[in-house]
C-alpha cells in the first residue's frame, strides 16, 4: 500500500470506492447473467473506442499536438475527463494517453463490472468524438439542437437540478413510437419540472410537435449519437461546480451523480452497440436505463436495466426505479405550472393581453391581515376580465393578496411578494417581469385559448403560497383589480406601504440587529459552503435577504437558515466573530476556520457556485474588477466568468477573489475593509446600468462625487488591464492612489 | 434425423423467356439453376461469413465451441476482413475496366491505334472543367491529355492530397467528412494494394478499423467507375434516350447472331461496328445480316450508345445458346459464368474470350488489342460466320418474348429532359416535385441476379412497389435487363404501374418534350451498365446542392435487390459512405459479426449518414424503402420547420 492511499483522502476514497460499487451487488442473477447484453456492451465500446481513435489520430495529423481542444464557455476543460480522472485537456497531444488507457479497459470478459467500464470508455470517447466537433472553432448545430451546454447553462440550471427543485434529468434517446407519443411524454415531464436532454429524431419529433424548447425551456435537443455525452458533461460540471467534488476524484463523482442527480434514460425505439454501450455509461454514473421495446428477461438487469414498453407510465416507472417522489400540487389553472416554463418569453404577436409594463397602471402587494379581515380562498376580480378586452389590447391590474398566519410577520410581505415573480413565471403562457409597481405581466393567446382569466392568477398564488410557505400562511385572498379607477385607489395604498417597508428597511443595518442568518441551502450539492447572511449583504445568489433568511427560520426552525448571534468580536473593521467562525467551522466539515463579513482580501466567505458576480483582485490597478454570469467575455483579470467560476466555487476560500449578489456593491458595507467601492474598477456595462442611480446615489454617500461610476471603465472601454489602465489614469480613479491591495 | 435436402426447384425464375427455356431443357444440360439445387444446403459458416481462409493454418471458424480463430482473431475482425476483401475484389475489378479504358486513350493519343476517336468532345470540356483543368484555348487532344494525367494520378498517386474526380463529384460535407474520418483514398490502385496489405493474417484485427478501410476502398472504387464512365462517355458518345427490345424475342434465326456479353465497351464497340459493315459477308453464308445482342453490362453499354437490343441478365446468360440461334457469345471481364462453355458443347454456338486475363478453357479466345481493335472485331465476327453454317435447324427453338424499352439516360440526358421544364435549373424539376409530394423520392436500383432469390422477381416487384409509390427510379446493371426484359422499361409501363404523382411528373417532362424526343419517357430510367453507378449518384449530389444540404439528408436511397457480386457490396458499400440508405434483397456474408452487421446497418448511419438495409422479402423490401425515403423527407420538412421557427441563418446539418 503506497503512503498516498493512507491519507485521509486515500481511505475516504477506497470507502466511497466499496460503498458505490455496492449499489450493483445483486443486480445480475448470477446463475443467468445477461450475457448478451454485455457482449452489446463490449462491442458497442470496441466501436466507440475504435472511432474516436480513428478520428482522433487523423485530427492529430492534421492540426498537430500543439493544437487547442476545448468546449465553448466552460472552464472545465472536458468535464467528462476533468470529473473522472482529473486531467485538465488543453491540447489535441494530450488526449492519446487519456483514449488509451481507456481502450485498455475495454475486457473481453463478459461481466456487469466490464460492461460498466466499457461503458466509461465510451463516454471517454464520446466526449473526445465530440470536442473534436469543436476544432475549428465552430459552432456545429444551429437552433434548437444545442450541441455542448456551456457553464452559463449549467449555472443557471445545475443547482435546481441538485436541489431537487428540477426534480430530475431525463435523457431521451432515439426515436418515439409516434411524434404524439413522445409529445405526451416530454409535456408531462415538463409539468413535472424535469430537465430533459434528447438525443436523435426524438428532437424532430419534438419539433414537430411544435413543443417548447432550449435553453429557456430546460430541454435541451443535444442532436444525435455521440451528442449524448452533452448530457453527462452538463451532469458532471454540476457534481464539480456545486458539489466541490475535485475533479479526477471518480468515485466520489459517481457516487455524487448518484445521490444528487437524478437523471435516467428513457431509450426509445431498438438500440444499436454503441447505444447498448453509452446505456452501460449511464450505468457506471448511477443512472438506469428504461427502454420501450420487449426484451427478454436475460437481456434486462432489474432495476437498471428495464423493459418497459407502455408509454402511459413509464415516466412514472423511470422515477420509481431513480427514487423520484414529487409533491404534486394540484393548482386549478387550465395551463401547465412548472419551472420548465419560468424563462418563456411572450412576444408581442403571441400575446393576448397585457398589463403594466408603463402602459397600464399596475402593481401587487402582500399585506398581513388578521383574522377576521381575510376569507381564505377567495379570489375576485374587480372590473372586466380577459374576453372583456380585444386580442393584444391591455388592462390595468392591481394584484392584492392578504395573507394571515399564526406566525406571519410585517416584515415577510415582501419576502412573498417577491415570490410572485417565480410563481406566476412558473406557469405556461404567462409572464412576469419586475415588481411591486413596475411589474409587467401578458398572457399569451395559447394560454388564452386554453380558457386562463385573469381570476386564474389569484388561483395560482392561493395554492402557491399556500404550498411554499405553509408555516407562516395559514390563509389567502386575492383580489385582482382591473378596473382603472379601482387600481388607481388601490395603487396610492400600496405605495404608502411600499414606503413605509423601505423606510424600515433603511434603519436595517448590521449594527441594528444581534443575528446574523446562515444559509446551507446549497450543502445538499456543495457540503463545505457556508453563506453568512447579514442585513447589508445578501447571499451570493442574489435570492437570499437578511428577511429571507429570517422567514426561512420561521417557517422551518429546522431547515437551511439558522440565526447567528453576533458574539465575541474579533475584528471590527473585517467583521470577524468568534460566535461567526465557530458556526462556520462546524458547518463547512471543519474546514473553514474563520472567515470575515468585510474583506474579499482576507480569509474572504466561501461560495457555493450559485453567485450572481465574481470579484477579483486587479493588482495593476490597485482595485478590484467584478464580472457577471451574464457577462459571457473576457475580463481584465485574464479571465471569463466561467473560468473564474472554476476558481471560486465548491466551498473554497481565495483570497482575492470572490462570489457575490448584484445588491451587494451597493451595500455600505461592500469589501469595507478593502477600501470599499472606491477600489471600483471595472465592471460590465449591463452591471453599471442594472445598478443606475443607485450607484451614483452609493458614490455620492461615500465622498466619491456622483461621477465616479463614470471612471469605472467596462468592456467597452478595454478587456485587458493594458487597455484599462490609461482610462483610469485619465479620469483619475481614486484605486490608483489608495494604499497598496497587497 | 433425416438429413434430406430442402427441396429446391430449379425452375427459379420469373422471366417467362427463360423459364420456357428452362422447362423445355428440363435440366438436361446443366445451368447454374441446376447447380443452385446441387449445391444446397451451402456452408453456414462461410455464409455468415465467420470462415477465415487467409492463412494455411485454417480454414478456422467460429463456433460456440471455438470462439475465435487459432490467431485469437475475433468473429469481428474474420468478417471484417472477409467484407473488405470483397470490397477490393469489385474495386479491382472495375479499376481494371477503367484503367485499360485510360490506356487505350492514351494509345489513341500517340496514335498507336487509329482505330478509336473523341466521339464526344463537349463532354471532355466538360469532365475537364469539372476536375479543374482550364479549357479556354485548348485543343481537344491537349485537353484530353491532361484529363488523362488527372485521371492517371486518380489511379496511381500514393500522396495524400484528395483525388480530383471526388472533390469534383461529391458534396463539401462528403468530402470533409471523408477527411475527418480519414478515408480520403490516395488513389484507385494504392487504396486497392492498402486493402491487401490490410487484411493479410496478423495486421488489421479492429474491425472499426478494417470497415472504415473498406469505405475508403469502395471511395476509391467509385473513382475508378467515375472516370471509366466519364471516359467511356468521351470516347464513345455520352448517351441520349433510345428505343431498343429486350428479351429472347430479339435473335432473329435469319441472321447471324452474336452475343456481346461482360463489361466494358472498348471490345463491344468495335464489334457492333463491325458488324455493321460486314452485312455483305453474312449473306454470302446464307444469313440476313448479322444481329449483335447483349447480355449483362455489355449489354447495357451497347443499348444505351448503340441502341443494341438487349437479350437477358446476368442469370440467364447460359440460356440463349439454348435457343440453338446463338453463333457467337463474345466476352470480355466480369460476371462471365464458365458455365456457358458446357453449355456451348451441347450447340454450334463459339464462346469467345478476347483478354489476356480473362479465359475459358476450352473456348475460343482471340486476343484483343486495341493497336488491332477492328481487325480483331472482324475476326470475331468470321468465326460467328462460321458457326452459322454449323447451325442445326430442328434445335432452334426462340421463346417468341420481347419487350420495347427506351434506355440512353446519362446524367446529361436526364438533365437536358428536365431543362425542357426549366431551362435555368433543370434540377430543380426533381427537388420540386418532391418537396410538392408529387414523388416520394429517388431510387438507384443496382446490380445483379442472385439464385438464392427467385431469378428477377426481386427486381420487378421491388419496381413494380417503388413505381405503385411514386418514387421516381434510375437503375443499371443487371436490374434494368429485368426492367427491360419485363416490359417495366417503357412508356407502357408507366400507364400501367406508376402511381398517379409519377404518373403525373413522367407526363408533364413528356409533354415538355414533345418533339424532341422519339419516343414518350419509360417507367424507370436507364442509366447505364454498372461501373455507370456514378450517373446516378451524380444525381443526388445535385440534388443535395440545389437544396443546400449534403447527400445525408436527400430522399434517396439505393436498392439491390437481388445483388452478387463483389461489384455489388463495393458499389454499396459506396452508396452508405456516400450518403444513401442501401437496400440489399440478399443478406451479405456479414451476420456472424453482430458488431459489423450492427456498423453497418446502424452505427454507418450515424457517422456517415447512409446505411444498409437487408431485407429478402420482395414486398417488405419495397416497405423498407419506402420507409427510409419518407424518413428523410420527414427530417427534411422538419428541419425546415425548425431552421423557419428559430430563424436560423442555415438548415442544420445534422441527418
Amino acid at each position: 500500500m503506497t503512503e498516498e492511499s493512507n491519507t485521509l483522502d486515500g481511505v475516504l476514497a477506497r470507502e466511497w470506492k466499496e460503498s458505490f460499487e455496492e449499489i450493483y451487488e445483486g443486480a445480475v442473477d448470477e446463475e443467468n447473467p445477461p450475457v448478451k447484453l454485455f457482449e452489446k456492451a463490449y462491442d458497442g465500446a470496441v466501436i466507440a473506442t475504435s472511432y474516436a481513435e480513428i478520428l482522433l489520430n487523423q485530427a492529430l495529423r492534421r492540426y498537430g499536438p500543439d493544437h487547442p481542444v476545448a468546449y465553448p464557455d466552460t472552464g472545465y476543460y472536458l468535464p467528462v475527463i476533468r470529473a473522472l480522472s482529473g486531467e485538465a485537456v488543453t491540447k489535441l497531444g494530450e488526449l492519446p494517453p487519456i483514449l488509451n488507457r481507456m481502450r485498455n479497459q475495454v475486457r473481453e470478459e463478459l461481466t456487469f463490472y466490464n460492461a460498466r467500464l466499457c461503458g466509461e470508455a465510451t463516454a471517454y470517447a464520446a466526449e473526445i468524438i465530440e470536442a473534436l466537433r469543436y476544432l475549428d472553432g465552430v459552432r456545429p448545430h444551429v437552433e434548437p439542437w444545442t450541441g455542448f451546454l456551456g457553464d452559463p447553462v449549467v449555472r443557471r440550471y445545475g443547482i435546481l437540478l441538485v436541489d431537487w427543485t428540477i426534480p430530475g434529468q431525463a435523457v431521451i434517446v432515439g426515436k418515439a413510437k409516434s411524434t404524439e407519443a413522445l409529445a405526451e411524454l416530454v409535456t408531462k415531464l415538463q409539468g413535472m419540472g424535469f430537465m430533459i436532454f434528447l438525443t436523435y429524431e426524438v428532437v424532430e419529433q419534438a419539433i414537430e410537435a411544435g413543443l417548447k424548447l432550449g435553453i429557456d425551456f430546460i430541454a435541451f435537443p443535444t442532436g444525435n449519437f455521440t451528442q449524448v455525452i452533452h448530457a453527462v458533461n452538463y451532469a458532471l460540471r454540476a457534481g464539480m461546480a456545486f458539489g466541490g467534488i475535485p475533479p479526477g476524484e471518480r468515485e466520489n463523482t459517481r457516487d455524487y451523480q448518484r445521490r444528487r442527480v437524478r437523471a435516467f434514460v428513457l431509450q426509445l425505439g431498438e438500440s444499436d452497440e454503441v447505444q447498448v454501450a453509452a446505456h452501460f455509461a449511464a450505468i457506471f454514473l448511477g443512472f438506469p436505463v428504461i427502454l420501450d421495446h420487449e426484451l427478454p428477461e436475460d437481456e434486462q438487469i432489474p432495476n437498471w436495466y428495464v423493459s418497459h414498453p407502455n408509454y402511459d407510465d413509464m415516466i412514472q416507472v423511470a422515477m420509481e426505479i431513480r427514487g423520484i417522489k414529487l409533491k404534486i400540487v394540484d393548482i386549478p389553472v387550465p395551463i401547465t405550472v412548472g419551472p420548465a416554463f419560468e424563462g418563456e418569453v411572450i412576444r408581442r404577436g403571441d400575446m393576448q393581453i397585457e398589463f403594466g409594463g408603463g402602459r397600464t397602471p399596475a402593481f401587487e402587494l402582500v399585506e398581513m391581515v388578521g383574522e377576521d379581515e381575510i376569507e381564505d380562498g377567495k379570489i375576485e376580480v374587480i372590473g372586466p376580465e380577459i374576453d372583456d378586452v380585444e386580442e393584444g389590447g391591455a388592462l390595468p391590474l392591481g394584484i392584492v393578496c392578504k395573507v394571515f398566519g399564526r406566525k406571519m410577520q410585517r416584515d415577510f410581505e415582501g419576502v412573498l411578494e417577491r415570490r410572485f415573480h417565480y410563481l406566476i413565471n412558473y406557469g405556461e403562457g404567462i409572464w412576469h417581469m419586475a415588481q411591486r409597481d413596475t411589474i409587467w405581466m401578458r398572457i399569451s393567446k395559447d394560454a388564452a385559448a386554453k380558457g386562463f382569466k385573469i381570476h386564474h392568477f389569484g388561483e395560482l398564488l392561493v395554492a402557491k403560497l399556500k404550498d411554499e410557505f405553509p408555516s407562516i400562511v395559514d390563509r389567502v385572498q386575492v383580489t385582482l383589480y382591473t378596473d382603472e379607477e379601482k387600481v388607481k385607489e388601490q395603487l396610492a395604498r400600496a405605495r404608502e406601504i411600499y414606503a413605509a417597508r423601505d423606510e424600515r428597511l433603511k434603519g436595517l443595518t448590521d449594527e441594528a440587529v444581534d443575528v446574523f442568518y446562515s444559509c446551507i441551502l446549497c450543502q445538499s450539492f456543495a457540503p463545505n459552503h457556508c453563506c453568512v447572511v447579514t442585513p447589508e449583504r445578501l447571499g451570493l445568489c442574489g435570492a437570499v435577504s437578511w428577511l429571507d433568511a429570517k422567514a426561512t427560520y420561521e417557517i422551518d426552525p429546522t431547515g437551511p437558515c439558522r440565526p447567528i448571534a453576533k458574539e465575541g468580536l474579533i475584528d471590527e473593521e473585517k467583521g470577524i466573530w468568534e460566535s461567526i467562525n465557530e458556526y462556520v467551522y462546524l458547518n463547512t466539515n471543519r474546514t473553514i476556520e474563520e472567515c470575515s463579513m468585510y474583506s474579499f482580501m482576507d480569509r474572504p466567505m466561501t461560495s457555493c457556485g450559485c453567485f450572481e458576480c465574481i470579484m477579483a483582485i486587479l493588482p495593476e490597478a490597485n482595485g478590484v474588477m467584478i464580472t457577471t454570469r451574464e457577462y459571457p467575455g473576457d475580463t481584465p483579470c485574464g479571465m471569463t466568468f466561467s473560468t473564474l467560476a472554476g476558481t471560486v466555487g465548491g466551498g473554497i476560500q481565495t483570497p482575492g477573489f470572490m462570489g457575490h449578489g448584484r445588491a451587494y456593491v451597493l451595500s455600505r458595507k461592500f469589501i469595507r475593509a478593502d477600501g470599499g467601492l472606491a477600489r471600483l474598477v471595472w465592471m460590465p456595462k449591463e452591471l453599471k446600468e442594472f445598478l443606475g442611480d443607485e450607484l451614483r446615489q452609493r458614490a455620492e454617500e461615500e465622498g466619491l462625487g456622483a461621477d465616479f461610476v463614470d471612471k469605472i471603465a467596462d468592456e467597452t472601454v478595454g478587456i485587458t488591464a493594458e487597455e484599462i489602465l490609461p482610462f483610469l489614469e485619465e479620469k483619475g480613479h481614486p484605486a490608483l492612489t489608495m494604499d497598496p491591495l497587497m | 434425423m433425416s438429413k434430406e435436402k430442402k427441396k429446391v426447384d430449379n425452375k427459379r425464375t420469373v422471366d417467362p423467356a427463360a423459364l420456357e427455356v428452362l422447362e423445355r431443357n428440363d435440366g438436361q444440360i446443366e445451368t447454374a439453376y441446376d447447380r443452385y439445387v446441387q449445391m444446397q444446403p451451402q456452408c453456414n459458416f462461410g455464409r455468415t461469413g465467420v470462415c477465415c481462409r487467409i492463412c494455411l493454418q485454417g480454414p478456422c471458424r467460429i463456433t460456440k465451441k471455438a470462439s475465435k480463430g487459432i490467431c485469437g482473431a475475433h468473429d469481428y475482425t474474420i468478417v471484417a476482413r472477409n467484407l473488405i476483401r470483397a470490397i477490393n475484389g469489385g474495386a479491382g475489378a472495375h479499376a481494371d475496366h477503367g484503367r485499360h479504358i485510360i490506356y487505350t486513350l492514351i494509345e489513341m493519343l500517340e496514335g498507336r491505334t487509329l482505330d478509336y476517336n473523341i466521339e464526344d468532345p463537349a463532354k471532355l470540356r466538360r469532365v475537364a472543367q469539372n476536375i479543374g483543368l482550364t479549357v479556354e484555348g485548348k485543343e481537344e487532344r491537349e485537353l484530353l491529355k491532361e484529363v488523362l494525367e488527372v485521371a492517371m494520378s486518380d489511379f496511381t498517386k500514393i500522396s495524400d492530397e484528395p483525388c480530383r474526380w471526388l472533390e469534383a463529384t461529391v458534396t463539401e460535407g462528403r468530402m470533409k467528412k471523408f477527411t475527418d474520418c480519414n478515408i480520403q483514398p490516395r488513389s484507385v490502385h494504392t487504396t486497392i494494394s492498402e486493402t491487401m496489405g490490410q487484411t493479410h493474417m496478423g495486421v488489421d484485427a479492429d474491425p472499426v478499423n478494417l470497415i472504415f478501410q473498406g469505405l475508403k476502398t469502395a471511395l476509391a472504387d467509385y473513382i475508378g467507375m467515375h472516370i471509366a464512365t466519364d471516359l467511356s462517355d468521351i470516347l464513345f458518345g455520352t448517351p441520349k434516350p433510345v428505343t431498343s427490345e429486350a428479351n429472347f424475342g430479339v435473335i432473329d434465326p435469319e441472321m447471324v447472331n452474336i452475343v456481346l456479353h461482360g463489361h466494358n465497351p472498348l471490345l463491344s464497340e468495335m464489334v457492333v461496328r463491325a458488324a455493321r459493315e460486314m452485312k455483305a459477308e453474312a449473306e454470302a453464308v446464307g444469313a440476313k445480316g448479322i444481329k449483335c445482342m447483349g447480355v449483362c453490362c455489355t449489354g447495357n453499354e451497347v443499348l444505351m450508345r448503340q441502341g443494341v437490343p438487349l437479350l437477358t441478365n446476368f442469370l440467364s446468360q447460359e440460356l440463349p445458346i439454348m435457343t440453338g440461334a446463338i453463333d457467337a457469345m463474345v466476352v470480355d471481364v466480369q460476371c462471365i459464368m464458365p458455365g456457358i462453355r458446357a453449355v456451348a458443347e451441347c450447340y454450334h454456338t463459339r464462346i469467345i474470350t478476347t483478354l489476356s486475363h480473362s479465359k475459358i478453357p476450352g473456348s475460343y479466345h482471340v486476343e484483343f488489342t486495341e493497336d488491332q481493335a477492328m481487325e480483331k472485331a472482324r475476326e470475331i465476327i468470321n468465326l460467328a460466320l462460321e458457326a452459322y453454317k454449323e447451325r442445326i435447324p430442328d434445335r432452334i427453338d426462340i421463346p417468341q418474348m420481347k419487350h420495347k424499352v427506351t434506355a440512353g439516360f446519362s446524367t446529361e440526358a436526364v438533365l437536358d429532359i428536365f431543362a425542357a421544364v426549366n431551362p435555368d435549373n433543370p434540377i430543380k424539376v426533381l427537388t420540386d416535385a418532391i418537396d410538392a409530394g408529387q414523388l416520394r423520392g429517388v431510387v438507384l436500383l443496382a446490380g445483379c441476379n442472385n439464385l438464392r432469390v427467385l431469378h428477377d422477381q426481386s427486381h420487378a416487384a421491388v419496381i413494380k412497389g417503388l413505381a405503385a409509390n411514386d418514387v421516381f427510379m434510375v437503375a443499371t446493371g443487371c436490374v434494368a435487363g429485368t426492367a427491360a426484359k419485363l416490359g417495366l422499361m417503357n412508356d407502357e409501363a408507366v400507364e400501367k404501374y406508376a402511381g398517379e404523382g409519377l404518373k403525373a411528373f413522367i407526363h408533364k417532362l413528356d409533354e415538355a418534350n414533345a418533339g424532341k424526343l422519339n419516343d414518350k419517357l419509360p417507367l424507370v430510367f436507364h442509366m447505364g451498365s454498372c461501373v455507370d453507378n456514378s450517373r446516378a449518384y451524380d444525381l443526388n449530389t445535385l440534388m443535395a446542392n440545389e437544396w443546400g444540404i449534403d447527400t445525408p439528408k436527400v430522399p434517396y436511397a439505393a436498392s439491390a435487390p437481388e445483388a452478387m457480386s463483389e461489384k455489388a457490396v463495393s458499389i454499396g458499400s459506396w452508396c452508405v459512405t456516400l450518403g444513401m440508405p442501401t437496400h440489399v434483397g440478399v443478406t451479405p456474408e456479414i451476420t456472424g459479426s453482430a458488431l459489423v452487421d450492427g456498423v453497418v446497418l446502424q452505427i454507418a448511419h450515424d457517422v456517415y449518414g447512409g446505411y444498409f438495409i437487408w431485407e429478402e422479402d420482395p414486398e417488405k423490401s419495397v416497405d423498407v424503402i419506402l420507409a427510409a425515403l419518407d424518413e428523410r423527407t420527414w427530417k427534411l420538412r422538419v428541419h425546415r420547420q425548425a431552421q423557419e421557427r428559430y430563424e436560423t441563418a442555415t438548415i442544420s446539418a445534422g441527418w
